[in-house]
């Protein structure tokens, strides 16, 4: 035991007023995150004989339904590129918000046991649940460039936009998550809401057809949607071009940024009242 | 060595009943409905409402480091509250405290573990959990796992573990912690008796090594042995803060006089568990005072969880805590029920001729397969002088058991 530095003080009040981030004690728990990850990783692969398979399968069952419903029966519009390709792209993308949200979403409710036995940031909860989903589109990401080498695809520079796309989902996800995880602790309604949410705002989302669909005068209000840009962004990052999608991505970074700070300070401000409420 | 490690002032933790009963959470609509009646409630006159109280109370006291501080009171007194408080987990309503060094938790045996993942994993998750960096696992990962005792089951997931085994790795994360204030909630309430004395030699040692300790339990013998110092609480307040045996001789007699003398224990997570137990008289009425010569009667009341074979053994012990009487349901030949559910026992033990003095009883059920053991400590009583047997008062620093003797004059040596 070393005597040489002072220990450290904790102070214990009731909480009043706005707590602030206190990201300095985020960082000395960040092992928690880590930790809290790969269990969540581990545990999904595990008990499962088929384990990655089942993350390949789910997006490319989805997508090939998508195809064959929407691109062959149909008939939707998808901007020039073959419908599979396109369709996919969308969903990836649509698939690491709407996963973050779930997971993260419930993640504190999940939890409880920990969170009534041990103390450390609760934010590092949805986080971690949200960082177990970026683990799940890394591999559909695999899925995604078979392929488009199969097609004989090359997005070229535009790929350089993939990881700001996907910064940018996960801002956004994450923000909405801490608000609603947070909320779900006092109101359970959330929790069926959320599912409800996330399979309305999809169909309000171009993932399965594309921005032509939408009549000219709509779509400056139907851009309003943080997805649209998201996911046109993707499509360009992916399948090369498009016209106007940095512009697109105007309105999603600055939602992203508004809902992960308040997100953030909302959830520091309740987290110590949800061993009282869980 | 003489510096503030804890100090706690005017503490105050105050719940809403309907919460922490069956529905903590609400619903949208239920708040929306209550809404007209709590703005109303606020104009009120200010008292408290009927459906709130006061899980912990004004309660003040300082800590020194490298002390280790006992806490003791009934269910629902405040022993948890006030460690849940002191580990961060839930907000004080009122006052505050300020700790001074780094702080480590046990409030579960296994807090964050998962019966999925393999023991080494589990041991670093929960480390993390506990404020321990990976390094720092890593350094001490050797030590952990021969104190567990699991060292050829290390990368076996956690769900084949025995309990015991369970218990003994979730233990040794917690012990081989390395900080400044270690606070300890009813570990001791699980666990077979070596796995108990391992805890509690573990704790001392932490003492001994600077580190203050804050434990609670039920099991007075090892909150007398351990700590110098012992806090009561009692219904949410402190009802005294002194010297270790006094605090719990005063608990005692105070336990053994209210509530018909029946000693009542929380749930814990476990194969069973004895829910209360009482003292009777021959004819089974509740009785705290009894005659040298009387017979002791104790009735029990336990709950099964995991069915299987139990023995259930009753130690009478000293003031002091060193063990006088042991007998077990297997020495007599009796089969403890062990079918799920509850059940009821008695126990009768013939009259001990006790010197008359102060006593208290401890049950434990013990889980035959596992070994794992819950206990119920604390079940006081006085043995009073019975004067048909001997005349003479009778000092306890004489003798513990009273015996007449057959005296014989013999004849005189030869010369």
């Amino acid at each position: 035991m070393t005597v040489d530095t002072p220990p450290p003080h904790v102070r214990i009040r009731p909480a009043r007023g706005w707590l602030g981030l206190r990201l300095g004690e985020l960082w000395e728990y960040r092992d928690v995150l880590v930790m809290l990850a790969a269990r969540d990783i581990k545990l999904r692969y595990k008990q499962t004989a088929l384990g990655i398979v089942w993350v390949v399968l789910q997006p490319l069952v989805a997508g090939l339904i998508f195809a064959v419903i929407f691109g062959r029966f149909a008939g939707l519009p998808s901007g020039g590129h073959p419908y599979l390709l396109f369709v996919f792209a969308g969903l990836l993308v649509w698939h690491l918000f709407a996963g973050v949200l779930q997971r993260a979403g419930n993640s504190l409710v999940a939890e409880a046991k920990l969170i009534s036995k041990v103390y450390f940031p609760r934010l590092l909860i949805p986080c971690a649940a949200a960082a177990a989903a970026l683990v799940d589109y890394a591999v559909s990401l695999g899925v995604m460039a078979v392929l488009l080498a199969w097609h004989g695809v090359w997005p070229g520079w535009w790929l350089a936009l993939l990881p700001v796309v996907t910064l940018l989902t996960l801002a956004l996800a994450v923000g909405i998550s801490l608000w609603i995880s947070a909320l779900n602790v006092r109101y359970r309604d959330f929790m069926y809401a959320l599912p409800f949410l996330i399979q309305v705002w999809m169909y309000a989302s171009p993932v399965v057809y594309g921005l032509e669909m939408i009549p000219e005068r709509w779509r400056g209000l139907f851009a309003f949607n943080p997805l649209v840009g998201i996911i046109e962004g993707n499509r360009a990052a992916l399948l090369g071009g498009g016209d106007a999608v940095l512009s697109h991505l105007l309105i999603p970074a600055l939602a992203a940024g508004v809902v992960l700070v308040s997100g953030a300070y909302f959830f520091r401000r309740v987290e110590r009242s949800f061993a009282d409420n869980l | 060595m003489n510096e503030t490690s804890i100090r706690v002032e005017q503490v105050g933790k105050r719940y809403r009943l309907g919460r922490t009963q069956t529905a903590r959470y609400r619903t949208l609509r239920e708040e929306l409905l209550q809404l007209p009646r709590r703005l109303l409630a606020s104009f009120g006159s200010g008292a408290e409402p009927a459906d709130e109280f006061w899980a912990l109370r004004d309660v003040s006291f300082e800590v020194k480091r490298g002390e280790v501080l006992g806490v003791i009171g009934r269910n629902g007194a405040g022993k948890s509250t006030l460690l849940k408080i002191l580990s961060r987990i839930v907000d004080p309503t009122s006052g505050g405290a300020d700790l001074y060094g780094r702080i480590g938790s046990l409030l579960e045996v296994g807090t964050g573990f998962h019966p999925e993942l393999t023991g080494r994993e589990n041991i670093y998750l929960s480390g993390a959990m506990l404020g321990m960096s990976r390094r720092e696992v890593n350094a001490r990962l050797d030590e952990i796992v021969a104190f567990a005792e699991v060292e050829k089951f290390l990368d076996t997931a956690c769900k084949h573990y025995s309990s015991g085994m369970y218990l003994r790795l979730g233990f040794a994360v917690a012990a081989h912690l390395n900080t400044e204030i270690l606070l300890v909630d009813e570990v001791l309430a699980v666990g077979d008796a070596a796995f108990q004395r391992k805890c509690v030699g573990k704790m001392a040692e932490a003492a001994d090594g600077g580190r203050t300790v804050l434990f609670v339990s039920h099991n007075l013998g090892a909150v007398g042995s351990l700590c110098s110092r012992v806090l009561w609480l009692d219904q949410g307040r402190l009802r005294r803060d002194g010297p270790g045996r006094e605090v719990i001789e005063a608990y005692l007699s105070d336990v053994t006089s209210g509530a018909g003398g029946v000693v009542t224990a929380a749930a814990p997570a476990g194969p069973a568990w004895i829910t209360s137990a009482c003292l009777t008289d021959r004819g089974g009425l509740p009785r705290q005072a009894f005659s040298m010569t009387e017979l002791l009667r104790v009735e029990c009341e336990y709950q099964v969880e995991q069915p299987g074979g139990f023995t259930l053994s009753l130690q009478v012990k000293e003031f002091d805590f060193s063990p006088v009487v042991h007998c077990t349901s297997g020495d007599a030949g009796f089969a403890v029920p062990g079918a799920a559910g509850r059940h009821r026992l008695a126990a009768e033990v013939p009259g001990l001729q006790l010197y008359p003095g102060r006593y208290w009883l401890r049950l434990a059920l013990t889980h035959t397969a596992t070994g794992v053991q819950h206990e119920l400590d604390g079940i006081g009583f006085q043995v009073e002088q019975d004067f048909a047997l001997c005349s003479r008062p009778l000092p306890r620093q004489a003798g513990l058991f009273y015996r007449a003797a057959t005296w014989a004059m013999l004849p005189p040596p030869s010369p």
